[in-house]
């Protein structure tokens, strides 16, 4: 059976890359004695797969791995578990069954994920509010978008799904996972750019708070990809 | 939340930043107000090197069960971030704390190789201590060395108050408790050292002088304070089954060169080789009991998550007890995913046995450590090894589906001749040809055969304490005899030679058996700007030789002086229990190509059977 393990990324471990929190996740099944199952084959090893890769420098609320279970487990026990062999820096929130369905991994459905902006260092113009809703409400927003391999120039005005000043940063619910995906940061540089300030002047902190896959009833909503699942009891 | 001793910016901005974050699973965190003694532990290398090292998580779990210490892991600043600090003043701080190293009571440095010297002054000077033990004062750390090349502390003598001589589980103990008392005393820096100067193993450079006779050779080395013993016992923990494990490793989060558990079988070897200075120092051998480590190997895997565990010791062929473990750990592990890495096995059937069983054949290669080419020169250095053995061996693998071998050699060693040398290459040809006597419908292809050779360096406390070195051209020369040999072998296509920077064997040696004047290289070629000097793209052997010139160090008096029988040497007052008598006796034996059977065979009386115990004693109870 499959579950998806939801979890907080915090503090010092936002310093910590994703192939590196692969691996402690993978350490961290044995330390709790997570029945994960395994691959067949000379090298086996653990069915694991993540959502989303987190940049280095970022934090969140709303990270998943979708795991394989070889026995049932009971959510509330594995997560207490799970937490008291992690460290500072990675809190498991939720242990969830999940729909047995390949196509059903949080990396494939992941549609779109919500990221809280907010001021670092430097000095934004006293009205930024008001000249970021105008940013906002531009047709189009082109930006140059690097590749792997090239530079092309996308508008990422329809990533941006939603939008909201809140106290002193910005709310960005953006286009997440394989079919098109908007990093927080290409937001920003367009702002700024936009309003002529120089980017090495002020930088942003970026936290990542949840994510979605789109909703069933094709409203054009969305759903956590916790709600997906529902709490295991043995 | 923990803070760090960096911001951000500088984070994002160096390379690898979780070098430096601390807070891996199972690091430890005390309250510093209810502790007495705070240790930092250092290895003067990039994190994941020095993380990677079985000592250092010996002491700090050690340590760390004391309720009055708290232990802290320091590394060495990667270029990178030791511009920054220097630039922005930032003090070296110790990964759990983030607190500055110089608030520390003691500064720990493990010292496991030559090249690491320049590094150990990188740490001292950023954590703003000064270089020179002779300048440090109450407010600075007791900075105290171990570590292998503290069998010849004295080129780093100046910038140490303490070596610690031996094995670290016998006196820490002391140590900390003599502290305490000298803290409550209110005593001064100078006290304390006193206090340090009469534990057994412990040595304190600054109650000693060297003086030297006109040839520049060592005249005398005697104790300049009453509490200074004129000789310094070596440590060791004859118990080995019952002292301190560690069952809670340190987990990096970033992949470090040793990304598994590690369980030590056994301290010690049988086996005598010549120039080997671990075979020596770490004597009499000691076994775990093999019990206690299935129990170690189950509570380590559990408490780290690690997916691999390895077994670490000198030869591991020679413990008694090796094939119950292996068996063991195959039966209990293989099927939960666990990778089970055997190195420092001796091939033959029940090595290649386990080995099918462990690993990918198709992938895998086996290892052979002839060290010398020819069975004349394997006398010599008394590598019981004989081509008979290597052939044998290698058929065995390669019927058993392996086509990969590494062979490694030494070149540089006494005696050497140009047969000898030449003979690199043919024996490495000649395990070429058993592949291909395989009928070539039952072979797997080519095989490739990779010979490796690296400049022998004479230690401190080794029948070869006495031998001369060469020039770095030297060893070049003889490499590119090698080199020329390999290419006129039949089976060329299918050999590949390696062989070592004849730079740093140089350097090496001047270090391994240099004396206190050696400091002034040391600090001067630091000055110049000579850091991680093991690392190829950081090594600048240019101002290495400008430090040698601005000090007047003589390379030639340390490297290529023959040595007298008599001669004083510099690590002479330390005891390590086997003698120099012993050591010289095997000198003797080595000029005349007589092989000395290993321990279990016979004893040779090299002096160890006074730590009453080990093999010295086996059956003897």
């Amino acid at each position: 059976m499959k579950v998806r393990i939801k979890f907080r990324k915090y503090g010092a471990l936002k310093f910590i890359g994703h192939l590196d929190v692969m691996r402690f996740f993978q350490k961290l099944m044995r330390r709790a004695d997570i029945p994960i199952a395994f691959t067949g084959g000379y090298s086996p090893h653990m069915i694991m797969s993540f959502a989303s890769p987190l940049g280095i420098g970022l934090t969140s609320d709303g990270e998943y791995l979708d795991i394989e279970l070889a026995r049932p487990v009971d959510s509330v026990d594995a997560v207490r578990r799970m937490n008291e062999e992690s460290v500072e820096g990675i809190e498991i929130l939720s242990l969830r069954q999940i729909s047995d369905e390949k196509k059903m991994t949080g990396m494939t459905i992941l549609s779109a994920a919500d990221y809280l902006v907010s001021l670092k260092s430097g000095k934004l113009p006293d009205h930024w509010q008001e000249l970021f809703a105008d940013f906002m409400s531009q047709k189009e927003i082109r930006v140059v978008k690097q590749t792997k391999r090239s530079e092309k120039e996308v508008d990422i005005r329809p990533l941006i799904h939603q939008w909201e000043i809140k106290d002193q940063g910005i709310l960005l619910k953006l286009a997440a996972g394989s079919r098109e995906n908007l990093k927080p940061d290409l937001v920003m540089d367009a702002f700024l750019s936009g309003q002529d300030i120089p980017g090495d002047t002020v930088s942003f902190f970026y936290h990542r708070l949840e994510m979605y896959a789109d909703s069933e009833e094709n409203t054009g909503g969305f759903v956590s990809l916790e709600a997906m699942g529902h709490d295991m009891t043995v | 939340m923990r803070k760090l001793a960096l911001n951000d910016d500088i984070l994002l901005k160096i390379e690898k930043p979780a070098r430096y974050i601390g807070g891996e699973v199972n690091s430890v965190i005390k309250d510093k107000d209810k502790v007495d003694i705070r240790f930092a532990m250092c290895f003067p290398d990039v994190y994941e090197i020095g993380m990677s090292h079985l000592g250092i998580q010996i002491l700090y779990d050690m340590f760390n069960q004391r309720d009055d210490v708290w232990c802290e892991r320091v590394y060495s600043p990667w270029l990178d971030l030791d511009k920054v600090l220097r630039k922005e003043n930032i003090p070296l701080f110790a990964l759990e704390s983030q607190d500055p190293v110089r608030d520390f009571d003691f500064l720990g440095v493990t010292i496991q190789f030559e090249m690491c010297y320049t590094n150990i002054l990188q740490v001292l000077e950023l954590s703003h201590i000064p270089l020179h033990a002779s300048e440090r004062t109450e407010d600075d750390p007791i900075v105290i060395g171990g570590g292998p090349c503290t069998y010849n502390p004295e080129p780093l003598a100046e910038f140490f108050d303490i070596f610690y001589i031996g094995e670290g589980e016998t006196v820490y103990e002391e140590l900390f408790e003599s502290y305490k008392e000298w803290k409550a005393s209110g005593g001064n820096r100078r006290e304390f050292l006193e206090r340090a100067a009469q534990i057994e193993g412990l040595y304190v450079p600054l109650f000693y002088d060297a003086a030297y006779n006109e040839d520049g050779t060592l005249k005398s080395f005697t104790p300049n304070n009453p509490y200074a013993p004129a000789s310094v016992k070596k440590q060791v923990v004859m118990n080995v089954t019952d002292c301190p494990y560690p069952m809670k490793p340190v987990v990096p989060f970033i992949k470090a060169t040793q990304d598994r558990v590690v369980l030590e079988i056994q301290r010690g070897c049988i086996r005598g080789c010549r120039f080997c200075q671990a075979g020596m120092i770490y004597r009499p051998t000691r076994e775990r009991d093999v019990e206690k480590l299935k129990e170690y190997a189950r509570a380590m895997l559990k408490n780290t998550g690690h997916e691999e565990i390895s077994l670490s010791s000198l030869s591991s062929s020679d413990y008694s007890a090796l094939k119950e473990l292996v068996t063991f750990l195959i039966s209990e592990f293989k099927d939960k995913g666990i990778n089970i890495s055997l190195p420092s096995l001796r091939i033959d059937a029940f090595s290649l046995d386990v080995m099918s069983q462990v690993q990918d054949i198709r992938k895998s290669s086996l290892t052979f450590a002839p060290e010398a080419g020819s069975q004349r020169m394997r006398n010599v250095i008394n590598k019981g090894l004989t081509e008979e053995d290597i052939l044998t061996g290698a058929g065995q693998a390669f019927e058993g589906g392996w086509n990969k071998v590494k062979l490694y050699f030494m070149l540089g060693l006494p005696t050497e001749t140009e047969e000898d040398m030449r003979e690199i290459a043919r024996l490495s040809d000649r395990v070429a040809r058993r592949y291909y006597e395989i009928p070539k419908e039952e072979r797997n292809g080519k095989c490739q055969i990779t010979a490796s050779s690296s400049f022998f360096v004479p230690k401190p406390f080794t029948p070869f304490q006495w031998a001369s070195m060469f020039p770095a051209e030297e060893y070049t020369r003889r490499a590119s005899i090698v080199k020329e040999e390999f290419q006129a072998q039949l089976n060329r296509k299918s050999l590949k030679y390696n062989w070592h920077d004849a730079q740093t064997t140089v350097l090496e040696g001047v270090m391994a058996r240099g004396d206190r004047r050696v400091s002034a290289v040391i600090e001067e070629a630091y000055r110049l700007g000579c850091l991680f000097d093991s690392w190829t793209e950081s090594f600048k052997n240019d101002l290495w030789m400008q430090a040698f010139e601005n000090t007047g160090v003589d390379i030639d008096f340390y490297n290529l002086r023959q040595r007298d029988a008599e001669e004083l040497f510099p690590w002479d007052f330390i005891d390590i229990g086997v003698s120099r008598k012993f050591l010289y006796k095997e000198w003797e034996r080595a000029m005349q190509g007589e092989v000395t059977p290993n321990c279990r065979m016979q004893c040779s009386g090299c002096g160890a059977a006074v730590f009453k115990g080990g093999v010295c004693y086996e059956g003897k109870n």
